[in-house]
């Protein structure tokens, strides 16, 4: 089936999806949160697709949700529950991101907005243009952070600097972002491509399963004791041991060439 | 002996059972439970094998009932099939069994997993008794088993809302005993196995007796029922090795006597 508001490519193993109502700042109507979340699934899904890119069409990455379409929701005395929105809408689709064993790079084109912003840190690289711009939107709306962007933002920056953000909902721009290690890189708009691609290919030329292995440790380690940790290091290593790639690095060391991995 | 729904391999001194309708997610239906119960019984009774692994496979380790069996069941049916006797047979299993279990277990699936000894889960396990969401209740020692490893407030709240729990959230309420990465759980309940096989067989079976008693039994019986296990062992072979190869140094060798 097809899309109408997102844009998927694919080509040599890499999967861009892009976030594609540039007239509404890729705001998230409740349609393109359907397409995106299918998208997502098909591209874990897809064994052909070992590096994930998401961006959007147009000036932004994405302004978040689409208040235009709540509008209806407020009629009279009634009020909808946001928290079952989020649960239906955001919340799956910030967790497929987040464990999909693959690797995901949010190409931040422009402004990253609330569950826009959410969706850019919940990928495993972030890659701005220096025209970008993150910023905590729900507090000039009376509401609180949410998609995860307060769980991004303190265990990137701590309870303070998160807070500082959230309070203030200004707009952090890339430079800054860069700075505050909530952006890897930042780059000149021109420049966005070939830098995110660079890192695409050597991402989908590699260990695919280490990879996803490593971003499954990084994701539970946080919760862990060291000495859980230490354990579940281990046991994610005897299966990254056992991986064809594994032996195809240690024979290309001792070969002295470079790998050739095939992600499995 | 031939089976049509569980695949069993034995590799001494363990023995392997795994359910094996995919199709149907291990759905467990009365030949399931019977074949199950046989090979268990079998292994008990075979002297190469010290204790036993239950899996499915990475997806399920069984849903539950075969509801399409169940729903066209009379009560005469039900009584006159008897499936619980089947459960009854499963509950006295001598050997020690290490679970090994992935995705569903829910309804039976959940019932079955609480019949084994020690459980080793992979991190996509889910454990529920959606019994209540087609208007019927566990049968098969879901509330009470349930209840007396989890407590009576979640087990209540799993078995009256039919809302199934994450392998995180039943190891954090000890219905497992740790959780490991998906490619990794039935290795893992190898080696536990593998480990328990290593240990003098008679006081495997009679520690298991034990422990189980702890559900049936006041403190007090208990604790005689125990002492009585205890005394047992004094009469064994593998006693006197056991108790030998610690003052020597040495590994010892069990011999099951």
């Amino acid at each position: 089936m097809g899309y109408e508001t997102i844009l998927v490519e694919k080509k040599e193993q890499i999967t861009r999806i892009t976030l594609n109502r540039p007239a509404a700042l890729n705001s998230f109507d409740d349609k393109m949160g359907e397409e995106f979340y299918r998208a997502l699934k098909e591209a874990e899904r897809d064994e052909g697709t070992r590096c994930l890119i998401i961006t959007g069409a147009g000036r932004a990455f994405s302004a978040g949700e689409d208040v235009s379409g709540l509008k209806e929701r407020y009629g009279g005395d009634s009020r909808p529950s946001l928290g079952d929105h989020l649960r239906k809408k955001y919340h799956p689709m910030i967790l497929r991101i987040r464990n999909m064993e693959k690797p995901v790079i949010a190409r931040i084109n422009g402004i990253a907005a609330g569950s826009g912003a959410s969706i850019a840190l919940a990928c495993d690289i972030r890659i701005a243009s220096e025209e970008a711009g993150l910023k905590q939107a729900f507090i000039g709306v009376g509401l609180v952070p949410d998609s995860g962007s307060s769980y991004f933002l303190t265990r990137t920056l701590g309870p303070g600097r998160a807070l500082e953000l959230i309070m203030t909902g200004r707009t952090v721009g890339a430079k800054e972002a860069e700075n505050l290690g909530l952006v890897n890189q930042t780059v000149p708009g021109t420049e966005l491509d070939n830098v995110v691609n660079s890192v695409a290919e050597k991402l989908a030329n590699g260990p695919t399963k280490a990879l996803g292995l490593s971003k499954r440790v990084v994701n539970q380690v946080s919760r862990l004791e060291l000495p859980d940790a230490l354990e579940y290091e281990a046991q994610n290593q005897d299966i990254a041991g056992k991986t064809k790639d594994h032996l195809e690095a240690v024979r290309a060391f001792l070969e002295k060439r470079q790998p050739k991995f095939s992600g499995t | 002996m031939p089976f049509s729904q569980i695949l069993v391999e034995t590799e001494p001194p363990i023995g392997i059972i795994r359910l094996n309708r995919p199709k149907v997610l291990n759905a467990l239906n009365f030949e399931l439970l019977r074949e199950l119960v046989e090979a268990l019984e079998a292994f008990d009774k075979d002297d190469r094998i010290r204790a036993t692994v239950l899996t499915g496979n990475d997806d399920a380790f069984s849903a539950g009932a075969d509801i399409k069996e169940l729903s066209e069941a009379t009560p005469v049916d039900l009584i006159q099939r008897n499936q619980f006797a089947l459960w009854d047979r499963l509950k006295k299993t001598a050997k020690p069994i290490v679970g090994a279990i992935s995705g569903h277990a829910l309804g039976g699936g959940c019932e079955l997993a609480m019949n084994c000894d020690i459980i080793i889960a992979s991190e996509t396990a889910k454990f529920g008794q959606p019994e209540i969401n087609i208007g019927i209740m566990p049968g098969a020692g879901g509330t009470q088993r349930l209840t007396r490893t989890i407590g009576k407030f979640r087990a209540m709240e799993m078995i009256l809302t039919g809302q199934p729990i994450t392998a995180r959230e039943a190891e954090k309420h000890g219905l497992v005993n740790r959780i490991v990465p998906i490619e990794a759980y039935f290795e893992e309940a190898k080696k536990l196995a593998m480990q328990i096989a290593q240990k003098a067989p008679v006081a495997t079976r009679l520690a298991k007796e034990a422990v189980l008693k702890a559900f049936d039994t006041s403190l007090e019986e208990g604790l005689q029922f125990e002492r009585r296990n205890f005394y047992l062992l004094f009469s064994t072979q593998d006693m006197k090795e056991g108790m030998k190869a610690f003052s020597e140094k040495r590994p010892p060798q069990f011999k099951g006597r």
